[in-house]
């Protein structure tokens, strides 16, 4: 503690040693590597899983699980992979790079950081052990509709409070975010200054704060109901079995944009990069984040059209979920006329971006197709759904994740990883992912539920295909493992430049590569060329009086 | 931007975070073990709650004694300030579930139920005879007959009691602020405990009432579970704003805040008045309506 | 360069889906009714649209990647922002989204519109099966997975799938309805949300324990149409399929009356499948159904006990409820499922032991077995006796009076 004790007084050493390194670190730039090694697990655990349900899948007819079991690796994949894949992958993010690109030394509020992310293990392996138990894993499909989920063997406890524990880890995550971007911004680094990465993981904390709550409040109320006598969701008490889904989908809605409202900072950064063009309207792009979390909130019986809402309830929500597809339609264009005219290099990261723009948008597509309630009386609980839903998360969240990775991690490690084998990795991903889901929508349309360990024949043709793509795109993702992990992190690949990039833009650039490991002491001078919006002119103005 | 270098303070790596994560995780791992049955015992709860609470505590102190040192610039009170008031918000969140449980079980389902708007067949097919009423707990009477607690007695006093301790504490935030004599200023925050203790006495005798008298339990359909659900996270909050104020009265007796700095203080004000305007919604809407 | 070549080659995809989606089995089906040809058409529209707006974004997207390539186009535009280009891509997609949502609004409207029907059938999901209650007509039974499909769908059950007709889409007994009558279905829930699906004839709505929902068909071609559960309800929620069968309005009533059961106007027949009605109301607490339906469909009364106890009959009945209730976990041959922890019927201790103790079992269930106290005494009684004399056990005879005794 001698050493701790005087710490706080000179940041200019480096860590201590060991695995207490990991355990007691309150900085930025471990924690959030720290959040994406835990992310990475979990996304191979979740499509470990997912490849069971595949392997389930590929033939009619039960080959290797039971039915239960097929149940919980589907309920497992989906929490695994949302709540330990995805979100902690984006707060890893926003640790690496919110202080870096705003000018301050570290977040807000180091400890609580710290705090977030131990949570996390701890949750999911409550959440995991679960596997091990009498009855089970949950079973219930991620949504834990009741009365099922209550039907829950052992497991059902633990699966609450590992929720709970996500919940205030999210939370605390949140506030950090919003705390340090609004507190700790470099004197110059104005609201519409800041880069859109920034913006939208400001957007997205505030999603998070209001929807986490929320939920933490549903499964609550699961846990009286099954426990504690209460009658929330049973009729017979004077509940509604409905009620749990209106309270989870006033989460789950605005979870679904907490999980790409980062992808789109992502995105919008490293287009301008390798198009060497500033991101073409940058003012309309946050605003339309903004009306996308604002619309996220008066959305959520989209996913409820066939419980029997009245008929005003359902024409009101239909009307608002295809509003939507406004803003969104706005931030596509906007990235594509940022490239229009630009001079384009197509480096890993970019090529990932642009996986993400084109399929995105394809998930896109889907989703308003179920936002048509009528229609989606067919369209609803098929794998049409699971299409839609996979082309906005996997091409959408884990692509730009992965391209956020290659990315800023020669700035992380000080190495450059292997181009070639980046390319391979994404053109081998973009191929794969889309043998995987893309068939799915026509099994959807056929009539092939979700959710089912089996099915009829005359599905069989496209789960082959789903199946043999999610194999392929699974072992693929070695590939980059391996580039990461070589490359970058055991220091093999090139030394990087600070720079890095071209065509980069932004405080983060102005640092060495590797970045040091506290990166800005003192608040740094913002030069006008590191500012990404429309709004560098004005900086121009101020900073050096000379006219646009 | 008063401490070291003219940098924000950033605090030494901690294993604090880390150790009440395990205490939590153990209580946790206990307590869904209790539920399920499984004879594990209260061990891992007690132990587990143990550890997160003294590490509460430590953190806790730790805070304080760098605040006590002066190594808290205004930013920093800037960042306390800001994470308190989201943090509320996500507390307002949370309520705001339950909630809407109440009005989504007052407005819609008990009306399907009964038979109103869209609920025609499903009162005739499944709960014929159910009538509207509330409080209600459900076509199957669930727990069976009960009585309510009236508002205008106890409830009415305690909504009283809670308005008057955000009186009297705003009389020790406004003494504090302007240099009052310390003792009036910890007089008025004994008040406020005071007050916050007498409320959560009383709210414990409704309970008492209401289980042995009334009949009106958890048990007791949509209105028992709202009911306890409401009041019951109400109070727990009620309880940590009374221990929290405890302690800021004991660290007031100790000289700690200044007039211009005393975060400390005010989180714990905001904290409080939170939840007296949480409980002005449950007066309303639970035991009023 | 590479990059260019794969978005021609995902536009042709695009096209090809477009193609595929016309003409092959793999798009939504028409279907047989007004209402699903309308949906078909919405689907389409709607398709259509994106598929055109893709082109667009698609295509200036491509161009750009394939035109503005550093090595083509070396020195980048500097401009950033455009408020007149800005405002029409909002207004644009925003007058194309009106364009959609109208029609959409009128399809939604004429669906929700539940008058004047014909006939009501009360439908009702259970873990794992679909109960239909013709109301009007008085018929009431149970709709189960088919055999043949139950025995090849377990795990290792070595089976060529594709040698089974309509695997997994295939029930015992399907849901009979005529060719051209407004049809109104009931849908609720024994025990968790299960939802009624059948895409040729109708979309999906849920079915909610304590809770009705409505919908209506009315198909126009006689035919068999098939559909399945399509809300995750548990293990076997991929095993409860569900057939409707169109016929001619001759052959339905045919088929009424061969079910004992008559058509609204008809005199009361002898109420025949009345007990599982009864179950239905008592389970969930309603004194009658009558008023519900100008018919009078309180005739349905509750069978008597006596007249029908003897073993060949009890054995007969029981064999039926152990096929509604039982065999999805203990199997027809009464094995059970070891790998899933459903123990044998066969010798086992409790269906040669005391009967109290097999009575309290299935009345009040046990671990992961359900109660089935909603059953009638006969019923229970029945499936004892059922049990008790079947695959080499020998244990007696169970009376209905026997499990009055021990409710
Ligand atoms: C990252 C996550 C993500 C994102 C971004 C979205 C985006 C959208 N989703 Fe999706 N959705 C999910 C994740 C996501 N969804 C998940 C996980 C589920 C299933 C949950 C479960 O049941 O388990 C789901 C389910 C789901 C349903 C319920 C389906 C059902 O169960 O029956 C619906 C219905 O309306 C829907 C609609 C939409 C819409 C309209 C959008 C819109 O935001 C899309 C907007 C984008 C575009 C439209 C493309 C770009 C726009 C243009 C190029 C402009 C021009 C276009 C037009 C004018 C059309 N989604
Ligand atoms: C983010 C969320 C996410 C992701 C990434 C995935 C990924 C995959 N999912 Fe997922 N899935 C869901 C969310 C997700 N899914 C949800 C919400 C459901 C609904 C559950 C329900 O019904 O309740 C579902 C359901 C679902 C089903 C339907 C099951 C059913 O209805 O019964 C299927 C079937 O094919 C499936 C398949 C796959 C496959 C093959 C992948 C493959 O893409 C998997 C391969 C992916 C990887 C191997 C990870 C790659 C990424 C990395 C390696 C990044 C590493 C990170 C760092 C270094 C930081 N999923
Ligand atoms: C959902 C699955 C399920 C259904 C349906 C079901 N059972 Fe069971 N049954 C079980 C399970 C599981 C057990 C073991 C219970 C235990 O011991 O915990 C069991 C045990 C039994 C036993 C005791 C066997 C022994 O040796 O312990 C009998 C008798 C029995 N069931 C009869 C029936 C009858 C009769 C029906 C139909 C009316 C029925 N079951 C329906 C799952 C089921
Ligand atoms: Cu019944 Cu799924
Ligand atoms: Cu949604």
């Amino acid at each position: 503690m001698s050493h701790a004790a005087t710490h706080d007084e000179h940041h200019d050493h480096g860590p201590e040693a060991g695995i207490m390194r990991w355990i007691k670190t309150t900085n930025h730039k471990d924690l959030g590597t720290l959040y994406l090694w835990f992310s990475m697990i979990m996304f191979f655990i979740g499509g470990l899983m997912s490849l069971v349900i595949r392997a389930e899948l590929f033939e009619p007819g039960l080959q290797f699980v039971q039915p239960e079991f097929f149940n919980q690796m589907t309920t497992m994949h989906a929490l695994v992979m949302i709540f330990g894949g995805v979100m902690p992958a984006f707060v890893g993010l926003a640790n690496w790079m919110i202080p870096m690109m705003v000018g301050c030394s570290d977040l807000a509020l180091p400890r609580v950081n710290n705090w977030g992310f131990w949570i996390l293990p701890f949750a999911f392996g409550l959440l995991l052990s679960t596997l091990f138990m009498d009855g089970g894993a949950p079973a219930a499909g991620w949504t834990m509709y009741p009365p099922l989920v209550l039907q829950t063997g052992d497991a059902f406890p633990f699966l609450i409070f590992a929720i709970h524990l996500m919940g205030i880890s999210s939370i605390t995550g949140a506030i950090n975010v919003i705390v340090t971007i609004l507190n700790m911004r470099a004197p110059q680094m104005t609201l519409l200054k800041m880069p859109l990465f920034v913006w939208s993981w400001l957007i997205t904390a505030y999603l998070l704060l209001a929807v986490m709550p929320v939920l933490a409040g549903a499964v609550t109320m699961l846990l009286t109901d099954k426990y504690f006598g209460t009658s929330f969701f049973t009729a017979a008490g004077g509940g509604d079995p409905v009620m749990f889904q209106h309270i989870f989908w006033f989460f789950g809605h605005p979870e679904v944009y907490i999980l790409i409202l980062p992808a789109f900072g992502i995105v919008s950064t490293i287009i301008p990069t390798f198009a060497r063009k500033r991101l073409f309207g940058y003012d309309s792009m946050v605003y339309a984040m903004a009306s996308i979390a604002f619309l996220s909130f008066i959305v959520w019986a989209h996913h409820m059209f066939t419980v029997g809402m009245p008929l005003a309830a359902e024409l009101f929500f239909m009307f608002a979920t295809m509003l939507i597809a406004v803003p969104t339609g706005v931030k596509v264009f906007n990235w594509i006329a940022t490239m229009w005219r630009g001079s384009m290099t197509f480096e890993t990261p970019m090529l990932f971006a642009l996986g993400f723009v084109f399929l995105f948008t394809i998930g896109g597509f889907s989703g308003l197709m179920l936002a048509i309630a009528p229609v989606d009386f067919q369209y609803h609980d098929s794998y049409f759904v699971v299409a839609h839903f996979h082309y906005v998360l996997v091409p959408g969240a884990v692509f730009s994740i992965i391209a956020a990775i290659y990315y800023w991690i020669p700035k992380w490690t000080g190495h450059m990883y292997n181009e070639r084998l980046g390319q391979i990795h994404f053109w081998l991903s973009a191929i794969f992912i889309n043998v995987t889901f893309f068939p799915q929508h026509f099994a959807g349309l056929a009539g092939m539920p979700r959710r089912i360990p089996d099915y009829a024949t005359q599905f069989t043709d496209w789960n082959v295909i789903s199946s043999v793509g999610a194999f392929v795109y699974f072992v693929v993702q070695f590939v980059w493992a391996y580039n990461m992990i070589v490359n970058c992190i055991m220091k093999k690949g090139e030394p990087a430049t600070s720079r890095v990039w071209e065509g980069a833009h932004g405080l983060e650039w102005t640092v060495p590569s590797p970045a040091p490991y506290h990166t800005f002491e003192e608040p740094p001078v913002l030069d006008e060329s590191e500012v990404q919006g429309a709004h560098a002119d004005e900086h121009q103005h101020e900073v050096q009086g000379k006219p646009a | 931007m008063a401490s070291q270098s003219g940098s924000y303070f950033v605090p030494a790596p901690t294993a604090w975070p880390f150790y009440l994560t395990v205490g939590l995780a153990v209580m946790l791992y206990g307590v869904a073990e209790y539920l399920n049955g499984n004879g594990v015992g209260s061990a891992p709860i007690v132990i587990g709650a143990a550890i997160a609470i003294y590490f509460i505590f430590v953190w806790y102190r730790g805070i304080i004694q760098e605040s006590e040192s002066g190594k808290y610039s205004a930013q920093v009170d800037r960042t306390y300030r800001w994470g308190m008031s989201w943090f509320i918000f996500s507390e307002v969140m949370f309520f705001a579930a339950f909630f809407g449980a109440l009005f989504y079980a007052r407005a819609l389902s008990l009306e399907w139920l009964s038979g109103s708007g869209d609920g025609v067949l499903t009162n005739a097919y499944l709960w014929a005879g159910f009538e509207k009423e509330w409080p209600s707990n459900g076509p199957a009477a669930m727990g069976g007959d009960f009585e309510i607690i009236p508002p205008w007695g106890v409830p009415f006093l305690n909504t009283l009691i809670l308005l008057t301790s955000g009186v009297t504490l705003t009389f020790a935030h406004h003494g504090l602020r302007e240099g009052a004599p310390r003792g009036r200023v910890v007089a008025w925050m004994w008040a406020t405990v005071a007050l916050g203790c007498i409320f959560l006495f009383f709210q414990a005798e409704e309970y008492v009432l209401a289980y042995q008298e009334l009949n009106l339990t958890l048990e007791s359909g949509i209105y028992g579970s709202t009911f306890f659900m409401l009041t019951g996270f109400h109070g727990m909050h009620v309880t940590l704003g009374t221990l929290m104020l405890l302690i800021i009265t004991l660290r007031l007796m100790k000289g700690h805040f200044k007039p211009d700095s005393h975060f400390g203080f005010e989180g714990v004000a905001w904290y409080w008045h939170f939840v007296d305007v949480v409980w002005l919604g449950l007066f309303v809407f639970v035991y009023i309506l | 360069m590479e990059k260019a070549k794969f978005q021609a080659a995902a536009a042709a995809l695009l096209a090809a889906m477009a193609g595929v989606a016309q003409a092959s089995p793999y798009n939504l089906p028409k279907g047989v009714t007004e209402l699903t040809q309308e949906v078909y058409g919405l689907h389409m529209l709607i398709f259509w649209i994106v598929c055109g707006i893709g082109v667009v974004v698609f295509g200036a997207m491509i161009y750009s990647i394939f035109a503005h390539r550093k090595s083509r186009h070396p020195k980048p535009a500097d401009f950033h922002e455009s408020i007149p280009v800005e405002i029409a891509w909002t207004v644009i997609p925003f007058i194309i989204l009106i364009g959609m949502a109208i029609p959409a609004a009128g399809t939604l409207i004429k669906m929700e519109d539940t008058e004047n029907s014909e006939f009501t059938i009360k439908v009702t999901g259970y873990q794992w099966k679909w109960q239909y209650e013709y109301i009007d007509q008085d018929i009431d039974f149970f709709s189960t997975l088919s055999t043949d499909s139950n025995e090849a769908r377990q795990l290792g059950s070595g089976v060529d799938v594709y040698k089974v007709d309509n695997y997994l889409l295939d029930v015992d007994k399907p849901l009979v309805l005529p060719v051209g009558a407004k049809v109104r279905l009931l849908l609720t829930s024994n025990d968790v949300i299960h939802a009624w699906w059948v895409p040729e004839v109708t979309g999906k709505k849920d079915a909610i324990p304590g809770y009705i929902n409505k919908m209506w068909i009315q198909i126009e071609e006689p035919g068999v149409y098939r559909g399945q559960c399509a809300e995750l309800c548990g293990r076997d929620h991929g095993f409860m399929p569900i057939v409707v069968e169109a016929l001619p309005r001759e052959e339905f009533e045919a088929w009424v009356a061969e079910q004992g059961g008559r058509m609204p106007g008809e005199d009361a027949g002898p109420p025949q499948m009345a007990s599982a009605a009864r179950v239905a109301a008592a389970d969930i607490g309603v004194a009658s159904e009558a008023g519900m339906s100008d018919a009078g469909a309180g005739a349905s009364e509750p069978v008597g006990d006596a007249p029908a106890a003897d073993q060949a009959s009890l054995m007969e009945q029981g064999e039926t409820v152990y096929g509604n209730y039982c065999s999805a976990c203990h199997q027809a041959n009464g094995q059970g499922m070891a790998a899933a922890n459903f123990p044998a019927l066969v010798d086992s201790p409790i269906v040669t032991g005391p009967a109290d103790a097999q009575i309290q079992q299935i009345l009040q269930g046990k671990g992961a077995m359900p109660a089935f106290g909603y059953l009638s005494d006969m019923d229970i009684a029945s499936v004892i006796t059922y049990t008790r004399n079947s695959w080499g056990n020998d244990a007696g005879v169970v009376t209905p009076a026997d499990v009055a005794a021990q409710r």
